[in-house]
């Protein structure tokens, strides 16, 4: 059923977004003693590149300029299927936590077909390299949600997630703490983030996802930036539901303790980009495996 | 009680993937440190916190033991040595940990068919110990320089402890002073073959270990 | 008197430690020996007093292995006499390679050498598994200096894979120790303490399944140290590469006491009523030894490891024994003293070999009976001891396997065991005749060695007593087989 209250949940999501990147952004910026891009330097970068033309390769075809509108839509669907705070999901149904996985997949597949359709080897070694690390990271995701599954008897994510409760982190603690670990491991490879990928880098040999949208321009890339801006939204979600246990009742007290939680979540984020160093892509499967392993025990160890 | 018996058991966990993965003989060293103070306290968690003489000086003994003295003497011999990384074992890092994720599940689902005679305290000590034992094998195996066997076997040995204290509950005083003893003057005499295989070889590569054959 | 037993030798060890005199070092190793061997004898007539609550005493099975352990000891420290003063003491060419070495400090060798008889002796006399299993770990620290005496590489490399398989082994042994705590553990009790008579008169109030899995880890984690293929690995080399006296005791001696290990399990386990499921792991673990020892004896080029190889088979052979059970554990028994005498003459008589000869290569060693005639005569003789043959001992203990083979209708095992005896035989005949057999070379010297007699002596001794053992067996000796087998539970 669909009420004001469901739609409000991904309004908020579609709105704070890019505000997480600007705070990631100014906490490196701070740690490095700068002064840093303003807080809502996305929205403006956004802005500015809706407003632009767009130039389009000769070799691309009809599955290029599709590939960021279809990323785009993936976002806005699963942004449906979660559940934030005290707000339910617009859309919940038993086993939407599987279809949330696979959409992530399929805005994975619309990312790299659209960047080997511009026939570059540039992209397609960006592409392969995504596609590697995303097959050692979807088990970790999934099995982190099924692990969060097991522990509170659920299986659709807005009945997983408000069963979170004080109680639950005393009954099942270690295995939800390793669920959050794997799914912070998944966080930070998903959404390119140091240790896995550098978002500021520009050499080839270190580049992965950068690689694969250097050829979109204008609104193309304005739309690419704003799905990974919600992208990072969704899969933040997964963690405050699992560390911020506030289901009090009270929707605005959830909400704005969630809230609070996603701009800490991004703090930390902009923190561990601070203090690491880029693994070496070698060592990237291995990272992975660890997070899966660790999923595989938060499962298994009850 | 419960609570904490079952977080050392998954700090166990842990600390067994951590070991399998990595490659740094210094970090694993530090880690089997870790392993032996965690195994240190479980005999007093598992008698409910209750102080009794002969089980703090026992706890004691192992955590001096397993915590200090076995990492000093293979500090000293990681000193010597040419090399701080474990070269490129015959089971990768990546697979050697997949490999222990699929030990732990079976562990787990074997440990559920075995028969106790007692209800125990919590129902990870029996596979995790079980784990541990496997990983120590694994280690020792799949390893190269002598110094992660060595560490193979401590982790092995912790392995087999923490299943003896989960299950066999008082054992005589002297016995478990002579299997620590025992342990320690073999870890004291392997740390003394490393000295000499480093010496001798200029390396601590057990593989090229092969002159005597068949 | 256990405790003279046990004390003895580490007095004697300590001593060695602070003498600095060699000669004196080696007289306190020969009166250790000595001493030790006369405890031993007067313990066969008086009762030994039981200590600690019954976790020390001399039964049966206990004071067979104790006494072929002092005996060898006794042959070996005057051998080591000779031996010791044979070894010079600069650097010296490693016979295979182009390396130099030196030898380990003799305060070290002798040190180890008795602490080694000590926990030995420690092995032969605990009644309690927790305290066997911590004497078993100390045989193989007291031992690992030993093979490492002529220090190189190879020796190190021997060294280390002893140390390492032996200890994993002996920790998978614990392993099976607790699982015998649980299987003794009344609902509700403390933790039930494992010893042997204990355990024994409870016998049925064992549960079953946990004793089985006891007794297979007793039977991995002690035959690896008792050398049962396939996790005999460590063996060849360590038995290769030490020192001739070294290799002896351990064929001899320490190879007897891992094995006493598994018997103890054994006699729980009959108790139990489930001696027919550890007699089919025994046949298992014997048959495979002696096939696969059979496998690497044919064309062995370094004659020391062929001696291994045939201590692994003959190990295989005890396990095949007592698996058979009936007739053929005395016959077992037996043949665990034969077999310790036979291979340390054999053995002294290689370390005589090689000190004359300076290789390790059964090619490069012709014309032994001429060189060196006694040593010679004493190399045949300790083949035709170790395949078999009457009138030596092996014989007539290898006879009385097969019988009770046979009498049990499995004829299958019979002809297999047999056939592999004749591969082994034809295997190591060629080696040994055409060593001792051949052209003088006048180069070599063989009487200039110091304390000679100290080497010749002892195979000598321990020759006669192979042959005699052959040919008659002293009643008080033959009665002590019979009751320890019936204790094993053989009949």
């Amino acid at each position: 059923m669909m009420t004001p209250l469901k739609f409000f949940n991904p309004v908020l999501g579609l709105v704070i977004a890019p505000f997480l990147l600007g705070i990631i952004n100014r906490t490196k910026a701070v740690f490095a003693g700068r002064t840093g891009q303003p807080l809502f330097q996305p929205y403006y970068d956004i802005w500015k590149l809706l407003r632009k033309g767009a130039v389009y390769s000769r070799m691309t075809s009809w599955v290029f300029r599709a590939g960021p509108v279809l990323g785009l839509a993936v976002a806005l669907t699963a942004m449906l299927l979660m559940p934030f705070g005290g707000l339910p999901a617009a859309i919940s149904f038993k086993g939407d936590l599987i279809l949330f996985v696979y959409l992530f997949g399929l805005w994975r597949f619309f990312t790299v077909i659209s960047a080997m359709d511009t026939g570059s080897s540039f992209e397609g070694m960006g592409a392969s390299r995504e596609v590697t690390f995303s097959a050692f990271s979807e088990p970790a995701l999934l099995i982190g949600l099924a692990a969060i599954a097991k522990c509170t008897g659920y299986i659709s994510l807005t009945q997983m997630f408000s069963s979170v409760v004080p109680e639950l982190w005393l009954r099942s603690g270690p295995a939800l703490v390793l669920a959050g670990v794997a799914l912070l491991i998944v966080f930070l490879a998903e959404n390119c983030r140091i240790p896995v990928d550098d978002p500021n880098t520009h050499l080839e040999l270190t580049m992965i996802h950068e690689v694969m949208v250097l050829d979109h321009g204008g609104p193309d890339f304005g739309l690419i930036l704003y799905s990974a801006a919600l992208k990072m939204w969704l899969l933040g979600q997964i963690l405050i539901g699992i560390v911020v246990p506030i289901h009090s009742g009270n929707i605005w007290l959830d909400t704005s303790a969630a809230i609070v939680g996603m701009l800490l979540l991004a703090v930390v984020v902009g923190i561990i980009e601070s203090s690491m160093a880029r693994l070496r892509l070698l060592h990237v499967p291995q990272l992975l495996i660890g997070a899966t392993t660790l999923s595989v025990l938060a499962l298994v160890l009850r | 009680m419960n609570n904490t018996a079952d977080i050392i058991m998954i700090f166990l966990v842990l600390t067994n993937m951590m070991l399998l993965g990595l490659s740094r003989l210094g970090a694993c060293i530090r880690i089997v440190a870790l392993q032996g103070i965690a195994l240190g306290f479980l005999p007093l968690i598992l008698n409910h916190w209750d102080i009794e003489v002969h089980l703090v000086l026992f706890s004691i003994v192992i955590i001096s033991l397993k915590g200090i003295a076995f990492p000093w003497m293979l500090n000293r011999t990681l000193r010597e040595l040419a090399t701080q990384r474990e070269i490129e074992p015959f089971i990768g890092y990546g697979i050697s940990i997949i490999a222990g994720t699929i030990a732990l599940v079976m562990c787990m689902w074997l440990s559920s068919r075995l028969p106790f005679p007692e209800p125990l305290m919590s129902p990870l000590i029996v596979p995790v110990a079980f784990f541990t034992i496997m990983s120590g094998l694994f280690l020792i195996i799949s390893r190269k320089k002598a110094l992660t066997q060595v560490l193979g076997y401590l982790v092995l040995e912790n392995g087999i402890y923490a299943f003896g204290v989960a299950l066999v509950g008082k054992q005589p005083m002297l016995v478990e002073l002579g299997i620590l003893l025992d342990i320690f003057v073999a870890v004291f005499v392997m740390g003394i073959a490393i000295f000499h295989i480093n010496r001798e070889f200029d390396h601590i590569d057990t593989d090229q270990l092969s002159r005597l054959r068949s | 008197m256990i405790l003279a037993l046990l004390l003895i030798p580490v007095i004697a060890a300590v001593l060695s430690l602070i003498v600095r005199n060699d000669i004196l070092r080696r007289l306190i190793l020969i009166v250790t020996a000595a001493s030790h061997t006369a405890i031993t004898i007067t313990a066969w007539a008086i009762e030994p007093q039981a200590l600690w609550n019954g976790w020390l005493m001399l039964d049966k099975p206990g004071i067979l292995f104790l006494t072929i352990t002092s005996v060898l000891f006794l042959a070996c420290s005057f051998y080591a006499f000779g031996y010791l003063a044979g070894e010079a003491k600069s650097k010296r060419q490693v016979f295979e390679e182009e390396t130099f070495f030196t030898n380990a400090p003799e305060a070290i060798f002798c040190a180890c050498i008795e602490g080694f008889l000590g926990t030995m002796t420690l092995v032969t006399v605990s009644q309690h598994f927790g305290l066997l299993w911590v004497a078993m770990e100390a045989t193989t620290l007291a031992s690992a200096p030993l093979i490492y005496f002529h220090r190189h590489h190879r020796s190190l490399e021997a060294t280390w894979k002893y140390l390492l398989i032996c200890s994993v082994g002996i920790a998978l042994a614990l392993l099976g120790n607790f699982f015998m705590v649980i299987a003794a553990a009344k609902p509700g009790s403390e933790g039930a303490a494992i010893v042997l008579n204990a355990l024994i008169e409870q016998g049925h109030d064992l549960n079953i399944q946990w004793l089985k899995a006891a007794f297979l880890f007793f039977l991995v984690g002690y035959g690896t140290k008792m050398g049962l293929a396939p996790l005999h690995t460590w063996l060849p080399d360590a038995h290769s590469e030490a020192p001739s006296v070294i290799s002896a005791l351990l064929s001899g001696a320490l190879l007897n006491c891992a094995f006493l290990g598994i018997l103890r399990c054994y006699q729980v386990c009959s108790a139990a009523g489930e001696a027919q499921f550890c007699r089919g792991l025994l046949v298992l673990f014997g048959l495979i030894s002696i096939g696969w020892a059979a496998i690497f004896i044919l064309g062995q080029a370094d004659y020391k490891r062929m001696l291994a190889y045939s201590s692994v088979e003959h190990v295989g052979i005890l396990a095949l024994g007592v698996g058979i059970g009936a007739g053929a554990t005395f016959g077992a028994m037996l043949h665990a003293v034969n077999h310790s005498i036979a291979k340390a003459m054999l053995f002294m008589t290689a370390g005589n070999i090689i000190a004359i000869y300076k290789t390790k290569v059964t090619k490069d060693v012709r014309g032994v009976l001429s060189v060196a005639p006694i040593t010679g005569v004493l190399w045949i003789a300790g083949f035709l001891a170790i395949s078999g043959i009457p009138p030596f001992g092996i014989f007539v203990s290898e006879f009385a396997i097969v019988k009770s083979m046979i009498e049990q209708g499995r004829i299958g095992i019979a002809v297999a065991f047999l056939g592999i005896l004749a591969v082994v035989f034809v295997g190591m005949s060629a080696a040994f005749l055409n060593m001792a057999q051949g052209p003088k070379n006048n180069d070599l010297q063989a009487k200039d060695r110091p304390a000679m007699a100290f080497t010749i002596l002892p195979p000598i001794a321990l020759g006669s007593m192979a042959l005699m053992l052959g040919l008659y067996i002293p009643p008080v000796v033959e009665n002590l087989l019979h009751s320890v087998a019936s204790a094993i539970g053989g009949y």
